[in-house]
């Protein structure tokens, strides 16, 4: 078997090991789960040590992947899939342009922190801090910012709030990596441009950017994660409609009548993530010669 | 003399490194003239301060004291205008370049326009015999192999110096004679000066037109013999007894005596 087909095989094992293990629990635990310490007819109270494994708790593999193909709330609507797919398209829409804008922020940063020590000694410690505010704290904050600019008559559009958010998770994997990649080629490679009279720029161009495209690719498959969770995070909290993020939320709050139908929007979150991961991935074909640094050196 | 017979002139020429501990002098007083076209090799025990000499004439490190001439220029400016070649021990080739790509390098740099780079590359792939493996990546040569390009990559743009760092250090020893015998026939046809470091008296008296003896603590110049053999670098000299006087004069610069030979006949 070549390694490729390998590779895919282990991948579905991987997805198949996960639903049985699904259907597995949800046959062998009890129906109303494991709970210590709950006080008699006071819903929610106790500790859930188990899950529960009734239907509304936990539907049937089958029954989560058959409701993509069921209409979305009766009548004559579309299957659910078509407004899972339509809206999982806007989010990775907007989650790209973040993606976009955190490579470029991430990517000047690491230059300058590589150009100048000093910088490297101000700049790192503030970017690794960055990353301990929470999202949904800072979240609002770039909403209103978005919406004073857009009433002041700069065109502010809602998703480029969102953007902007899911940019401040992308920017960081991207400008620790850069910088790690930018300062990677050795003394013996530095010297020999240095004896080529090569200044900054050359060096940068014919030597930096190149070995730096080893440790570049796995910051931008991070940073693309990172721009889809950042952007259905931000969608949730700033109140966007249209994206993958507040109709997760939208059809969980209607998980008694319907369980299934939340899980229809949760696996388009996920196939967001993996198309992003795997676009970026794609970038990495065309780059194959700079890698071989990885095996060789 | 003028500056075009005298590729290399140092009169005095010291480094000290400050360190935590106090100052380390890592040569001193170092006279020393290489004219055009010669090959001088400098040999000694680790910390005799030949790499850092090597490094003074590149530009990599600036001297503390003395004066440091290459082609009549400083080191700095010789830097500057690309007199000199140089190879490390290590190739430090550019993994992501294929070798052609690896000996355009400085022609890229400098810019060569592209049809001048293609005719070089293939006049020096012939020069160190790699016509081949022109399109290969460093990492499917073998280590001379690899060694033969920074060779080439050293000569691209026809320098008047070539300085070499222990070049086949990490070579094993048939493949370092062969490339031995490649540097000295490269020598000759490009008719460059020649720096070369080594920690290996063979291989010092086979290339060598003069060979510099230095020694540690503080690193300077213990000897210089001359070794002259001209043309007659061919296989057989390494057989020759001229050749083993040779060594053994080297080698008894290097310790400071004469070596005992229990074993002589």
């Amino acid at each position: 078997m070549s390694r490729r087909a390998q590779a895919w095989t282990w991948g579905a094992v991987g997805v198949l090991a996960v639903v049985a293990l699904w259907e597995l629990y949800k046959w062998l635990g009890p129906a109303d789960g494991v709970v210590v310490g709950a006080e008699d007819g006071r819903a929610g109270s106790g500790v859930i040590l188990l899950p529960r494994t009734n239907d509304r708790a936990m539907p049937h593999v089958w029954v989560m992947v058959g409701r993509l193909f069921e209409s979305t709330s009766g009548g004559s609507t579309p299957p659910l899939i078509v407004p899972v797919v339509s809206a999982a398209v806007l989010t990775l829409g907007v989650a790209a342009v973040g993606w976009l804008i955190g490579v470029v922020v991430g990517f000047v940063f690491a230059l300058v922190m590589q150009r100048w020590r000093l910088a490297e000694w101000g700049i790192l410690p503030w970017i690794v801090v960055s990353q301990t505010v929470p999202l949904i704290a800072f979240a609002p904050l770039v909403a209103s910012f978005g919406s004073q600019l857009d009433r002041s008559g700069v065109p502010w559009p809602q998703w480029l709030s969102v953007a902007v958010i899911a940019s401040y998770l992308a920017f960081f994997p991207v400008a620790v990596g850069a910088l790690r990649g930018l300062q990677s080629p050795d003394r013996a490679h530095v010297e020999l441009m240095r004896t080529y009279a090569a200044g900054y720029w050359p060096t940068l161009v014919k030597l930096r950017l190149p070995a730096a495209v080893p440790h570049l690719l796995p910051a931008l498959r991070l940073a693309a994660a990172n721009a889809v969770v950042g952007a259905v995070v931000a969608e949730v909290s700033i109140g966007m409609r249209g994206g993958i993020g507040r109709m997760l939320i939208q059809l969980a709050g209607q998980g008694s009548s319907d369980p299934a139908a939340a899980w229809g929007p949760t696996f388009g979150a996920v196939a967001l993530g993996l198309v992003a991961a795997g676009s970026v991935a794609l970038i990495g074909v065309g780059l194959k010669n700079y890698r071989r640094g990885e095996v060789a050196a | 003399m003028t500056d075009e017979t005298i590729a290399v002139r140092a009169a005095g020429v010291g480094k000290v490194f400050p360190t935590k501990a106090g100052e380390v002098v890592a040569l001193t007083g170092v006279d020393l003239e290489v004219a055009a076209g010669e090959f001088v090799s400098l040999i000694g025990p680790s910390g005799c301060g030949k790499s850092t000499l090597l490094r003074l004439i590149a530009d990599l490190d600036e001297a503390t004291s003395g004066t440091l001439s290459v082609f009549g220029k400083t080191a700095h400016q010789a830097r500057l205008d690309q007199d000199y070649g140089i190879a490390f021990q290590q190739a430090g080739l550019l993994p992501w370049r294929t070798v052609g790509a690896n000996i355009a390098l400085p022609l890229e740099l400098h810019g060569v326009g592209k049809a001048d780079r293609e005719a070089r590359i293939a006049e020096l792939v012939d020069l160190v015999g790699l016509t081949d493996f022109v399109d290969r990546h460093p990492d499917q040569l073998s280590g001379g192999m690899q060694q033969r390009v920074a060779i080439a990559r050293a000569l691209a743009e026809r320098p008047r110096l070539l300085l070499m760092d222990e070049p086949f250090g990490a070579l094993d020893e048939m493949t370092r004679e062969y490339l031995q015998s490649e540097l000295a026939r490269i020598a000759a046809e490009t008719g460059a000066a020649v720096v070369f470091v080594t920690h290996s008296i063979p291989e010092a008296v086979f290339l060598s037109d003069r060979v510099v003896v230095m020694s540690p603590r503080p690193g300077r110049i213990t000897d210089i013999l001359p070794v002259d053999f001209g043309d007659a670098r061919v296989e057989g000299l390494r057989e020759s007894p001229e050749y083993f006087e040779r060594v053994t004069a080297v080698r008894e610069a290097l310790h400071g005596a004469p070596v005992e030979r229990p074993n002589e006949r």
